[in-house]
């Protein structure tokens, strides 16, 4: 009898309830007595000197307690904020690390710095001050794009940095890939740009601080996707508090996407002043702040080129990217352009020999790290648009040069010529359901249709790896990582047979209350109502390292596997005990413990009072209670991959591209719940299409003013912008882990801009259309189409 | 928001009276442009006199060849009004394309046109059917009331109380919207008047203006193939990340080519 609540089953998410009726807990929903209000002011200049800071029009208004400046931090010894994940670059070289306070000192490095911090009674109050507060900036040339900041003569957004370079990185075998192309048949090129992003999660960024003189204890509650480590960043190299002396608490987080697991200036700044004026502080990003505040993502500009042999088999990649980093360091900058990236260059190809070099560059723009994908959609996209580019150029159908080139199933696990070794997978699998399910074959005929009403109709196909389930710690560390990346959890199972669970990890919408209590239900043989789960404090849960690389299930639902095994086997014996038998002769299914081959059992409830009431129980041998936590620690990443199909339809008289199809097909490993698993890909599609289509992080070349600073011009994609979408899976089992799973966070977000763009190129490819930069927004299209020199009807 | 007094008078006197005891007081109509400017702490006007109380500003009048419309009257009442699709249906069209459904129940006609956006809807319309737009104290043709940009013919103390538009023999309006805030990049509003045609543009320039190359082309024929002709010069158009003026320049054409299809085939005359 399979379990209605256990592993495969589409249970309806647990949190929805108090999600859809308003009744959540977020940080902006929380108040403590006595709270005071917090605002930031915010440089207005992309780079300038500050002269001086007057505050004292500021302070004299009402309800104002405190204007705090980078003066103040400095005085009281507060550090910087920390790069957890910098990197080793070519011959060595150490990733450059400028100090990066909480509050800016001496120079102001982006639009939206930090300059001050305003405390008052009442948030109108502070924000007056916060108007008042007069800035003296001697304003600065500015850079703010990768290329520029390259130049000869470039402003130095670090004054002891002259030429703007964080970290010149590589990776792969530089003499074997020249060789590959020494004998190419053909060489496909290609020049992209991958475009700014600005993160856009539904919940803004709040904190609150708040210090116990008594206790000489703070708590800040935070909407983080990692508490730990942010109470591990901020306590121990930030603002030095002792790791038994703070709490983080991150309650219900209204969405992430990457821009949540980051320590933020706003966490310490508001905690150190919470202690400095004697009163709990809240800050709530506005969403216009948050623009100009949260960290941004991708931005890439890159060279690639891709040798093959006359019959189109791949050869060799060779690949060039500029990488910006912003103004400073976020928590895991330059990890992202690196080895988020370059390993995933090889995708789901045999080709033998890669090398990719990476430059990653400081400009006068916001901190750049991870996005839902992170390196990956930027990889993803560079490999995917130039096979399509090979595959035009050589005549070779897009789906046959991609098949041709692919790891067969019988050579996982795959060693690829960039680090990575790929447990399993079956991409020709993958790409063979998608052909059918998008009716590949049918196309010209719908395309010769589209052409009857005067539009241009597009199919692009798009097949990616993805390494996720961050992450082997050793690995990690290898590569730069400063601390470990693990999990944990711990599973409190109560006198009734009720279970209460303790993750490591986090949620910010995924639905993990659901999924992990269905883990247990597989496990325990419980009904998931039964189970609790519990995440986001760090006077709760004990150390884990958050949600972010689509890690949860299989780093965290792992090490939640192991401690429901060792309830089971503690189980075992208690039961043993109760029956009167050994416990190597009593099995556990579907939550009864039995002695093999007779009827004599316990239920897992009887168990679990047993011991929490230990009349007849081995007290000599055994501890009473029954509470087990596991750590667990990959063996190796996680490697879902798949082929998407989009299709297309552009009106050349306005150059509107119309998305009209969506099909996914992707190898996630063993799915929990499958209604999940197509919410996560669906959205993960529709940020993906937003790259693609719509989203563009834009800063004035000149001034550094964002251009794209609000919705009014940051164009999200909606709800109408997407088509049902055909949501699919091909299934291999992760080899590494107890549960099969591999992850789905990312995969669409991962696959889409690639397979969007090239359905857009195939639409323009009459015209001898070979690339589009995205978005492919109206205006773009429209003036392809005019230099291609088509004439419109 | 900065703190300020709020006044709701019952007529347009006491509506003066107000204004002339607080002259840097603001007009609050439906509120979906000064709301949001004063969230953002954009503007900081130390009163607002809200016309919402005012039933003499709402209202639809259809009769002797005019829809006249009280300035309170909202996009959701022009939407859903039988009079108005039934003798002007483009201006009801019109109003259902504005924003979203929040929007159109509070933004008002008189809100729009006295805000006069470069990138609203309404001032097309106005513009294109030759509207008047009555106030407190005159009688203003629509070719002389929109300015520029956010400005207007309307004078201090200048109240807007209706909006008449001649029903046209034909009209349609077409707006291409930018992708991400979904206003007019470009709309072209087109009528077919017995004093001639009229082509009224938003969204392409600093304010809302009519496209006298297109009209003198629709004047000959009435017809798409008409406007397909004719070249729209891009100077003086607005230019921005989502459209430069080449662009806007090329979807007024478009658009009105549209519109006047649109326009035939509602009146049957295609």
């Amino acid at each position: 009898m399979t379990n209605p609540t256990g592993i495969g089953a589409s249970l309806r998410r647990k949190e929805d309830l108090r999600f859809i009726t308003g009744s959540g807990n977020y940080v902006s929903d929380i108040t403590r007595p006595n709270m005071a209000m917090g605002a930031f002011l915010r440089s207005p200049h992309a780079h300038a000197r500050i002269k001086q800071i007057d505050a004292a029009a500021a302070l004299a208004l009402p309800g104002v307690v405190a204007v705090l400046t980078g003066e103040d931090l400095k005085a009281d010894g507060v550090g910087g904020l920390p790069c957890a994940w910098p990197v080793t670059g070519k011959g060595g070289t150490a990733t450059k690390e400028p100090a990066h306070p909480a509050l800016a000192q001496g120079k102001v490095r982006c639009v939206g710095d930090a300059v001050a911090f305003v405390i008052a009674d009442t948030l109108e109050q502070a924000r007056a001050a916060a108007e008042a507060v007069v800035v003296d900036y001697d304003v600065l040339h500015a850079v703010v794009g990768v290329l520029d900041a390259l130049k000869p003569g470039a402003p130095a957004v670090f004054d002891d940095i002259p030429d703007n370079i964080c970290v010149d990185w590589e990776l792969g075998d530089k003499h074997a890939t020249d060789a590959a192309f020494k004998k190419a048949a053909h060489v496909a090129r290609i020049s992209l740009v991958n475009n700014r992003l600005v993160g856009n999660p539904m919940e803004p960024r709040a904190v609150i601080g708040e210090y116990d003189r008594a206790r000489a204890h703070y708590t800040m509650w935070s909407t983080t996707q990692f508490p730990h480590i942010v109470k591990l960043l901020m306590g121990n190299f930030v603002l030095n508090i002792p790791q038994h002396k703070l709490r983080v608490v991150s309650p219900d987080v209204g969405g992430g996407f990457g821009v949540k697991q980051f320590h933020y200036a706003e966490e310490a700044v508001v905690t150190w002043a919470a202690a400095k004026v004697g009163r709990p502080v809240k800050w709530v990003c506005e969403r216009s702040e948050g623009f100009i505040s949260d960290a941004h993502g991708r931005d890439h500009v890159t060279e690639a080129e891709l040798a093959l042999d006359e019959t189109g088999k791949f050869l060799g990649l060779r690949v060039t990217t500029i990488a910006n980093m912003g103004g400073y360091l976020s928590t895991f900058g330059p990890n992202i352009p690196t080895n988020l990236y370059g390993p995933l260059l090889a995708g789901v190809y045999t080709t033998p020999a890669i090398y990719c070099e990476v430059k990653a560059v400081f400009t006068n723009t916001l901190p750049v790290d991870a996005y839902r994908g992170a390196g990956r959609p930027e990889a993803t996209f560079v490999l995917e648009r130039l096979v399509d580019v090979a595959a035009m150029e050589m005549g070779i159908d897009k789906a046959d040069i991609r098949r041709k080139n692919m790891i067969r199933p019988e050579a996982y696990p795959y060693q690829t010529p960039v680090m990575m070794q790929y447990d399993s997978g079956d991409p020709i699998g993958c790409l063979d359901k998608a052909l059918v399910a998008a009716d590949w074959a049918g196309f010209p005929q719908r395309k010769a249709d589209s052409s009857r009403r005067g539009k241009y109709r597009g199919i692009g196909l798009c097949t990616y790896v993805e390494a996720c389930g961050l992450a082997p710690s050793r690995i990690a560390i290898r590569l730069g990582v400063r601390g470990g990346l693990f999990e944990s959890a711990t599973v409190r199972v109560h006198p009734t047979g009720h279970v209460t669970v303790l993750m490591g990890t986090h949620s910010h919408g995924q639905g993990h209350e659901t999924t992990c209590a269905q883990i247990v239900s597989e496990k325990l043989g419980i009904p998931a109502d039964n189970v609790e789960i519990v995440f986001g404090d760090t006077d709760k849960v004990q150390f884990g390292l958050g949600t972010y690389g689509s890690r949860s299930a299989a780093v965290g639902g792992s090490a939640l596997v192991k401690a429901s095994e060792k309830v089971i086997v503690k189980g075992k014996k208690i039961a043993a005990h109760m029956l009167e038998a050994s416990d190597t002769d009593i099995e556990f299914k579907g939550g009864v413990f039995s002695v093999a081959g007779t009827d004599r059992q316990k239920t897992f409830g009887e168990v679990a009072l047993s011991a929490h009431f230990p009349a007849d129980y081995p007290l000599e041998i055994l501890e009473p209670g029954l509470e087990e936590q596991a750590f667990y620690d990959p063996v190796n990443f996680t490697f879902p991959c798949g082929a998407h199909i989009a299709e297309v339809e552009i009106d050349p008289e306005t150059g509107t591209v119309e998305l009209l199809g969506y099909v996914a097909i992707d190898d996630v490993g063993t799915v929990i719940n499958p209604m999940i698993v197509e919410g996560q890909i669906h959205g993960g599609v529709a940020q993906g299409v937003g790259q693609a289509l719509f989203e563009d992080c834009v800063y004035d070349e000149e001034s550094g003013q964002l251009l794209s600073g609000s919705f009014m011009d940051y164009c999200m994609p909606r709800a109408d912008n997407l088509p049902n979408m055909t949501v699919e899976t091909h299934i291999t089992a992760c080899t590494h882990n107890a549960l099969g799973v591999k992850g789905c966070g990312e995969v669409g977000t991962i696959a889409s801009p690639a397979t969007v763009i090239n359905a857009v190129v195939d639409a323009l490819a009459h015209l001898g259309v070979t690339h589009v930069d995205m978005p492919a927004s109206p205006n773009r299209i429209w003036h392809i189409i005019q230099s291609a020199g088509a004439a419109t009807r | 928001m900065r703190s300020f007094d709020y006044q709701r008078p019952a007529s347009l006197a006491e509506v003066s009276a107000a204004l002339a005891a607080t002259p840097e007081a603001r007009l609050l109509a439906g509120g979906m442009t000064l709301i949001p400017t004063l969230k953002m702490r954009l503007a900081s006007p130390t009163a607002l006199v809200d016309l919402g109380g005012l039933a003499e500003l709402r209202g639809i009048r259809v009769g002797n060849g005019v829809v006249t419309v009280g300035a309170m009257t909202r996009h959701t009442d022009i939407e859903r009004s039988a009079a108005v699709r039934g003798a002007i249906p483009a201006l009801a069209e019109l109003a259902a394309g504005i924003g979203d459904p929040q929007v159109r129940n509070r933004g008002t006609i008189g809100g729009s046109i006295a805000n006069n956006d470069p990138s609203a809807d309404y001032p097309a319309a106005v513009l294109g059917l030759a509207a008047s737009v009555t106030t407190n104290k005159r009688t203003i043709p629509a070719d002389d009331f929109f300015v520029s940009m956010f400005e207007t013919a309307l004078g201090a103390g200048e109240i807007i109380t209706a909006v008449s538009f001649p029903v046209p023999l034909a009209a349609a309006y077409e707006k291409f919207r930018s992708p991400a805030s979904r206003y007019a990049l470009v709309g072209v509003f087109v009528a077919r008047t017995s004093a001639g045609v009229r082509i009224a543009v938003t969204g392409a320039a600093p304010c809302v203006f009519r496209a006298t190359s297109i009209e003198a082309a629709l004047s000959e024929k009435f017809a798409p193939e008409a406007v397909a002709r004719v070249r729209v010069a891009a100077k003086g158009l607005n230019a921005d990340m989502h459209g430069d003026a080449d662009y806007r320049a090329h979807l007024i054409g478009v658009l009105a080519r549209r519109a006047v299809d649109r326009a035939l085939a509602t009146s049957g005359k295609r």
